[in-house]
C-alpha cells in the first residue's frame, strides 16, 4: 500500500495554547464531510516547505464522531528538522493544506472493562479523542496527566472542569510524580493502561506494569519518533536504479518519494514497521533509530526503517 | 429497477441461473493458462463498468433469492451469526458502511436518509423502509451487523485488531466454502489459517497478515479464491458436509456440464472507522461448466488449469476425485490455440 489517501484541507482556526503548544484545526477545502475515525488515530499532514515537503504525523485530537472538523496539537520543538517550526511560524487561518486519511495505530481495546490512561505533555492528544469516544458509549476511563509546570498543562482546566473525579494532573517542578506502584495495584481486573509521552515515561510505566504481572496485550503505548537531522548520505535505490541524496534535514523516506519512487508507510515515525527497508549491500554505520526492528535486525545490517533511521559511510545499496 | 431479480433456489430443485449479462460479467479468476496460490492483493477502488468490481457491494440478479437462502440457514442454525460483545461498534461500522456505499451506488434501489443520529433505510428489492437511532441498538429487529448482513450478499467476517494480529470476532457466515465461524469464532489470524496446505511457508502469511493491518480508510483491498462446487450451493458449510458431500459423487458425464460449478469469492478488505476493526466481506459467485464454456477463451484456460493443477491443490479444493470427468468435459473445448493475457473475454 502507497500511503494513504489524502485530503485537502483548509486551516480553519488556529489557537496559541502555551508556550509551546499551538493547536490547529482543520475543515475540508470544499466543505464536505471528513472521514469519521476512532480515539487514538492519527493524519499525516503535509508541509511545502519552500522546496521541501515535509510529512509529519499528528494525532487527531478532536471528537472522533465530528466530521466538521479535525484538530491537531503541535508542539514546537527547536531542535527538531523543522516540522513543527514551520507549523507554528508558516501556517496561517485560511492556508490550504494536504492531510491523509486518519490512519490508528493506538486505538482502544474495546474488550476492556477499564482504560486507564497516562499521558505525558504533549502525548495527551490521542487521550482527548479517546476520551470523547469513551463518553459517547459510557466507557469507564481514568487519566494521569503529568507535564512540566502548570502553564504548561494544557487542557488541564477544561479537562478538569469536565471530568474532575476522572483526571488527576502532576507538576515536576512541583515535585508531583504519578504514585504508579499504588495506581497500579488498584486497578480492577479486565483493565488496560495506554501511554503516550516521552520514551523515559513509556518505559518506565511498561516496566512497572510488566513487573506487577500485567500481561503485554494489556499494556498499549504510542510514541512516533520524530526523524532527526544528520549528516547527509547517499544511497543507491536497486530496484529504481536511482542515486539519492539525502539532505541534512530530510529523512531517508524523504528523499525516496522525492525522487519518485513509491515506498510504503503509515506512522513515518518508526513504530509501524511498514516502511522496512532491505539492505542490499553496505559500506558504514547505520543509526537505527526506529522502534520496530529487534537489536538482532540492527545489527545484522540487512534492514532499515527509512521514517527515522540514518546511514553513514560510503555505500548504501537499498531494495526499492 | 435497473436490475431484474431472478426467483431461483440454492437447494433442493436447485433452480439458480446465470443470465447472459451475469455470465459475461462472471469473475473468472485465471488471468493465465496455469494457477498458483498467491496472496495476489490490489485496490477495491472500483473496475470496469458493469463488472463486479465496479461497486463497493456489488448487487446482481441473485440478490433476493440469495438474501431468502440466508434467511433459511440461519433459521436452521442462528450460530451462523455470532458477534462477541466489543464487536457492536464494528457492526455500527458496517452497517454505515454498507447503507452508504449502497445509496450512493445503487440509489435506484436503495436510500439513505440521514438527520443526525436519526436514519431510514430504504431497500426496494426487499421491500424494506425502516427508520432507526444509529448506535441505538434497540431501534433495529437484529444487532446492527446482523441487520445488515441479512441485506447483503457474501459472507462477512469482522476482523478486531489488537497486538500485531486480527481477531475473528464477529461474523455473518451462510454460504462459505468449507469452513465454520463457529469453529473460528476468537481465533487470530495465524490460527484460522492453519489447516491450509501448500501455503504453510510462514513467509506469505507474515507477509499477508501485514499488508491487511496496514489497510486504512479510504484504501479498501480484494483479491480472488476459487474453488469447485456441485450444483449451485451457496452452503457448503462442514456442518452440513453430511448433506453436499454426498453431492459430488451425483456427476455423470451427461450432467456434468449443468451440475459442475466453478465457484469464485471475492474477497474484499475495508478498515471500519469507529471501532478500527477490519471487515472482510466474501463474495460467492457461481458458474457452471455450460454457461462458463459460452465464452472460448474461458473454456480452453479453464481447461488447461486444472488439467495442470498439482494434486495436492485439487484434493484441497474438492475435486481431485471428479477431475477426469471435469477434464472430459472440457478438453473438446481446447483447440490448443493460445489464449490472449488477461481474465476478461476476447
Ligand atoms: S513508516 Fe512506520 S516505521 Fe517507518
Amino acid at each position: 500500500m502507497i500511503g494513504s489517501t489524502k485530503i485537502n484541507v483548509i486551516v480553519s482556526q488556529i489557537k496559541v495554547l502555551n508556550d509551546l503548544v499551538t493547536c490547529f484545526e482543520f475543515k475540508r477545502t470544499n466543505g464536505g464531510l471528513l472521514p469519521t475515525f476512532s480515539g487514538g488515530a492519527h493524519t499525516i499532514v503535509e508541509m511545502q516547505d519552500g522546496s521541501v515537503l515535509r510529512l509529519n504525523p499528528y494525532s487527531i485530537m478532536s471528537d472522533p464522531f465530528d466530521q466538521a472538523r479535525y484538530t491537531i496539537s503541535v508542539r514546537r520543538d527547536d531542535q527538531g528538522r523543522g516540522g513543527s517550526l514551520f507549523m507554528h511560524t508558516k501556517v496561517k487561518v485560511g492556508d490550504e493544506m494536504v492531510i491523509s486519511y486518519p490512519v490508528n495505530l493506538f486505538s482502544l481495546d474495546l474488550r476492556a472493562r477499564k482504560h486507564l490512561f497516562i499521558a505525558g505533555g504533549i502525548g495527551i492528544t490521542p487521550f482527548l479523542a479517546q476520551i470523547k469516544q469513551l463518553e459517547r458509549s459510557n466507557g469507564y476511563w481514568e487519566l494521569h496527566y503529568s507535564t512540566r509546570r502548570p502553564s504548561l498543562g494544557t487542557f488541564v482546566d477544561e479537562l478538569l472542569k469536565k471530568y474532575p473525579h476522572k483526571v488527576s494532573p502532576y507538576y515536576d517542578e512541583c515535585d508531583q510524580r504519578i504514585e504508579l506502584t499504588s495506581l497500579l495495584s488498584g486497578q480492577p481486573l479486565g483493565t488496560h493502561i495506554y501511554i503516550c509521552g516521552p520514551k523515559g515515561m513509556i518505559d518506565w510505566v511498561r516496566q512497572e506494569a510488566t513487573d506487577f504481572g500485567w500481561p503485554d496485550e494489556a499494556i498499549h503505548f504510542e510514541e512516533f519518533l520524530a526523524p532527526l537531522p544528520g549528516k547527509p548520505f547517499q544511497a543507491k535505490l536497486e530496484i529504481s536504479d536511482k542515486v539519492i541524496n539525502v539532505g541534512e534535514l530530510q529523512s531517508l523516506l524523504e528523499a525516496v518519494e522525492l525522487a519518485g519512487v513509491e515506498a510504503p508507510y503509515l506512522c513515518r515515525g518508526g513504530a509501524c514497521g511498514q516502511c522496512e527497508t532491505s539492505v542490499i549491500e553496505y559500506d558504514g554505520k547505520f543509526i537505527h533509530r526506529d522502534h520496530w526492528l529487534t537489536d538482532d535486525e540492527k545489527t545484522s545490517g540487512l534492514k532499515i526503517m527509512p521514517c527515522v533511521s540514518r546511514f553513514e559511510g560510503k555505500k548504501l545499496v537499498l531494495d526499492r | 429497477m435497473t436490475i431484474q431479480f431472478n426467483d431461483e433456489s440454492f437447494r433442493g430443485e436447485y433452480t439458480f441461473t446465470n443470465s447472459d449479462h451475469a455470465i459475461k460479467r462472471f469473475p473468472f479468476p485465471f488471468h493465465e493458462d496455469s494457477y498458483m496460490y498467491a496472496v495476489n492483493m490490489e485496490q477495491h477502488q472500483g473496475g470496469p463498468e458493469g463488472s463486479i468490481y465496479e461497486k463497493r457491494f456489488d448487487v446482481d440478479e441473485h440478490y433476493v433469492s440469495e438474501m431468502y437462502d440466508r434467511k433459511l440457514v440461519l433459521t436452521e442454525d442462528p450460530l451462523r451469526c455470532q458477534s462477541l460483545p466489543h464487536m457492536v461498534m464494528a457492526g455500527w461500522d458496517l452497517l454505515e458502511l454498507i447503507m452508504v456505499s449502497k445509496a450512493e451506488d445503487y440509489p435506484d434501489l436503495f436510500e439513505l436518509h440521514r438527520d443526525g443520529a436519526n436514519w431510514r433505510w430504504v431497500n426496494k428489492p426487499l421491500s424494506i423502509d425502516q427508520s432507526f437511532v444509529f448506535l441505538d441498538e434497540t431501534t433495529l429487529p437484529y444487532g446492527p451487523m446482523e441487520y445488515i448482513t441479512r441485506q447483503t450478499q457474501g459472507d462477512f467476517c469482522i476482523l478486531d485488531q489488537r497486538n500485531d494480529n486480527l481477531w475473528m470476532d464477529a461474523g455473518m457466515v451462510t454460504t462459505q466454502a468449507d469452513w465454520s465461524l463457529d469453529f473460528d469464532i476468537g481465533m487470530n489470524f495465524f490460527e484460522w489459517h492453519a489447516p491450509v496446505p501448500k501455503a504453510h511457508e510462514m513467509g506469505i502469511f507474515i507477509r499477508a497478515l501485514k499488508f491487511l493491518l496496514s489497510i486504512q480508510q479510504g484504501t479498501p483491498a480484494r483479491r480472488l479464491n476459487w474453488t469447485m462446487t456441485v450444483n449451485p450451493l451457496l452452503d457448503t458449510s462442514p456442518e452440513n458436509y453430511h448433506k453436499w458431500g454426498v453431492q459430488k459423487r451425483t456427476l455423470t458425464p451427461e450432467n456434468i456440464g449443468q451440475k459442475q460449478y466453478l465457484r469464485v469469492e471475492l474477497q474484499t478488505f475495508f478498515r471500519l472507522p469507529r471501532s478500527n476493526a477490519l471487515v472482510f466481506p466474501i463474495r460467492c459467485y457461481l458458474i457452471n461448466l455450460e454457461d462458463l464454456v459460452s465464452v472460448p477463451k474461458w473454456a480452453r484456460r479453464l481447461h488447461r488449469v486444472i488439467r495442470d493443477l498439482p494434486i495436492e491443490l485439487a484434493t484441497y479444493k474438492g475435486f481431485i476425485d471428479n477431475r477426469p470427468m471435469i477434464l472430459d468435459y472440457l478438453a473438446p473445448f481446447d483447440d490448443g490455440q493460445p489464449t490472449s493475457d488477461g481474465v476478461w473475454p476476447d
